[in-house]
């Protein structure tokens, strides 16, 4: 059998997330951004198909655009779209914009140049049909689980924000 | 040519494997084609039975007129869907207006890839199979809600909002009730409270091993840690309702508030676009509740009634139900009336007959028998939810938006979150029991 990872299939989906993520900052219609996003963060779950990890795939639609790029449509479908398309859509901050650019590119550059000595050649990857299981283990079994504490200092940090969410909605607790 | 035809033949010798498991590209596009034929015959039939039940428990007659019993009223509503003037608002938003109803077919269609309707008869058997059907089928919550802001039109708007709504309350119920029928395939000891026991202890998310730990434990998961797994399948079994945005949960498309809710600017061909998502997306779900909680592919009882004599019992049911149908044609047949306007209709509704007794027969030859049993079953037992989504509309009056949203967070959440926990602390009490005592 052989793999679907081809170059192609790189390409392609980078294109998309590209072209979608470029399309998320120029378009003027809020609900047509929200759509470019959904489109980049779809093909990000392919991505992560790609690097053989199908649960993080589908956890990326599950979570990413059926749930989240729902609530956004949500929230962007009760403003005002004619008086938003009026308003300025760019800030003038042309000097923050350069050095922050000029900083990610030249990351970007040094991975590229570095990159085949900065990460290791060969990672643990488990099969298709052993993913799910995979990824359980390298949580939760005793002998092999070693993301144990940054995962659930992760969930902490989300049941701060749900409780950081309530006492904002509500006046009177 | 030679290699092709054996790399053709090359997958009916594995005869144990899914064609995407054995990544045979010709079979899995025969699969596919095969699901989506088959999907669309059913939505037709669907369309037809919807009408014809709902009339009968009225007191009405239903559609009488195209072809005998209205048997061709589906194919006539096609005809005059795709003939229908496509109308789009003036002010509407082209792009998004057309994606709409692309988007909600797409994920409608996209989930039967993992639908095993066999233990070799599914397209592909994911090892993230219930994760992939659950997120794309939520992604058909965007389609309805871009379908109703696109519109540029009130109701629609109204409508989009409330099933954006209705669909992220159920998704989170369903979403517990579905995790803890997961974590029954992690306990692996037979029968109704059997815990522990197996070689290993993980379970899996992939449709097919989910209905083999169903069989390798020898209970259907409703009946699992009785009444835990009956209070979770009931659970989803209403969430699913309220995910179709079916009666009596069809708030963003209730006619007598908001003309159709989302689809209200729909005509034409992409209105039939909705409905055929609709509709897939009502089998995609009940296939969902089949394959978690009754079985999946398994027919009844097949740890107490089994043995050769019990198998060739339960595996003529395929025939016996298609010469059942041959039967009522037969018998309708011989009621029409004897005037000669209805003559085609009657020769009409015999050769339907006679085709349904032909698919019969042939059923019942071993070979067919063997392989199509499990077939049978899946889709009887997802016919019997459809039954039941015609059956809630027939019956329930529908809730209002706030009732709605309080059986969703204040009832459905609570108890799904109990069963859960439940379901883990039976597990683990069980598991521990069961393992020898240590002094």
């Amino acid at each position: 059998m052989t793999p679907v990872a081809t170059p192609f299939f790189f390409y392609l989906l980078t294109a998309i997330m590209i072209i979608g993520g470029v399309l998320v900052i120029t378009r003027k219609n809020a609900v047509h951004s929200a759509l470019a996003l959904i489109s980049t963060l779809l093909a990000q779950a392919g991505l992560y198909l790609m690097l053989y990890a199908p649960f993080v795939a589908g956890v990326q639609i599950i979570l990413y655009a059926g749930g989240i790029m729902v609530l956004f449509l949500f929230v962007i479908m009760l403003i005002n779209l004619e008086r938003s398309i009026r308003e300025r859509q760019f800030n003038k901050q042309w000097l923050i914009g350069i050095v922050a650019a000029a900083a990610l590119g030249g990351l970007f550059i040094a991975v590229y140049a570095k990159g085949k000595t900065l990460f290791p050649a060969g990672r643990v990857t488990y099969a298709e049909a052993q993913n799910t299981q995979g990824v359980a283990s390298l949580l939760y079994d005793p002998h092999t689980g070693i993301y144990m504490f940054s995962f659930e200092i992760a969930s902490l940090l989300l049941l701060v924000a749900i409780i950081g969410a309530v006492v904002m909605a509500k006046k009177r607790i | 040519m030679g290699a092709l035809i054996q790399y053709i033949e090359s997958y009916l010798k594995t005869n144990d494997v899914t064609p995407g498991a054995a990544g045979n590209i010709f079979w899995a596009f025969v699969y596919i084609v095969l699901v989506f034929l088959g999907l669309s015959v059913a939505v037709i039939a669907m369309n037809w039975l919807e009408r014809k039940i709902l009339a009968h428990m009225q007191v009405r007659l239903g559609p009488m007129r195209v072809g005998p019993h209205g048997l061709l009223q589906p194919i006539a509503d096609a005809l005059k869907l795709l003939l229908k003037e496509d109308i789009m608002p003036a002010e509407a938003d082209g792009f998004v207006f057309w994606m709409a109803p692309l988007i909600v077919v797409l994920a409608a269609f996209t989930v039967f890839v993992v639908v095993p309707f066999g233990p070799t008869h599914a397209i592909t058997d994911m090892n993230i199979g219930i994760l992939f059907m659950l997120g794309v089928s939520s992604l058909s919550v965007l389609g309805i809600v871009t379908a109703g802001w696109a519109s540029n039109s009130h109701y629609p708007m109204m409508g989009a909002l409330r099933s954006s709504a209705q669909m992220i309350s159920y998704e989170v119920a369903m979403g517990l009730a579905v995790v803890s029928a997961i974590l029954m395939t992690s306990l692996h000891g037979p029968g109704l409270y059997g815990v522990g026991g197996g070689a290993s202890d993980t379970g899996t998310l992939s449709m097919i091993g989910i209905v083999q730990a169903q069989q390798e434990q020898g209970v259907w998961f409703a009946f699992k840690f009785f009444p835990l797994g009956l209070v979770a399948f009931f659970i989803f079994a209403i969430a699913m309702v309220a995910e179709t945005n079916r009666a009596p949960f069809d708030l963003p498309e209730a006619e007598s508030e908001l003309t159709a809710g989302f689809h209200t600017e729909y005509s034409g061909f992409r209105w039939s676009l909705f409905f055929l998502a609709e509709y897939s997306a009502m089998i995609a779900v009940s296939s969902i509740a089949v394959t978690l909680w009754l079985g999946g592919w398994l027919r009844p009882f097949p740890n107490l009634l089994s043995g050769p004599t019990w198998d060739l019992v339960f595996s003529v049911f395929p025939g016996i139900t298609f010469l059942a149908l041959a039967a009522m044609c037969f018998y309708s047949t011989a009621r029409m009336p004897k005037h000669p306007l209805f003559k085609i209709q009657t020769i009409g509704l015999g050769g339907f007959g006679a085709v349904l007794a032909l698919i019969g027969l042939i059923l019942f030859v071993p070979q067919v028998r063997d392989r199509v049993g499990d077939i049978f079953w899946f889709c009887a037992k997802v016919a019997a939810f459809m039954y039941l989504y015609i059956w809630y509309r027939g019956t329930f009056p529908r809730y209002r938006f706030d009732q709605l949203m309080k059986v969703g967070w204040k009832i459905l959440l609570p108890i799904g979150l109990a069963v859960f926990i439940l379901t883990a602390i039976a597990g683990i009490v069980g598991f521990l029991m069961s393992q020898p005592v240590l002094h």
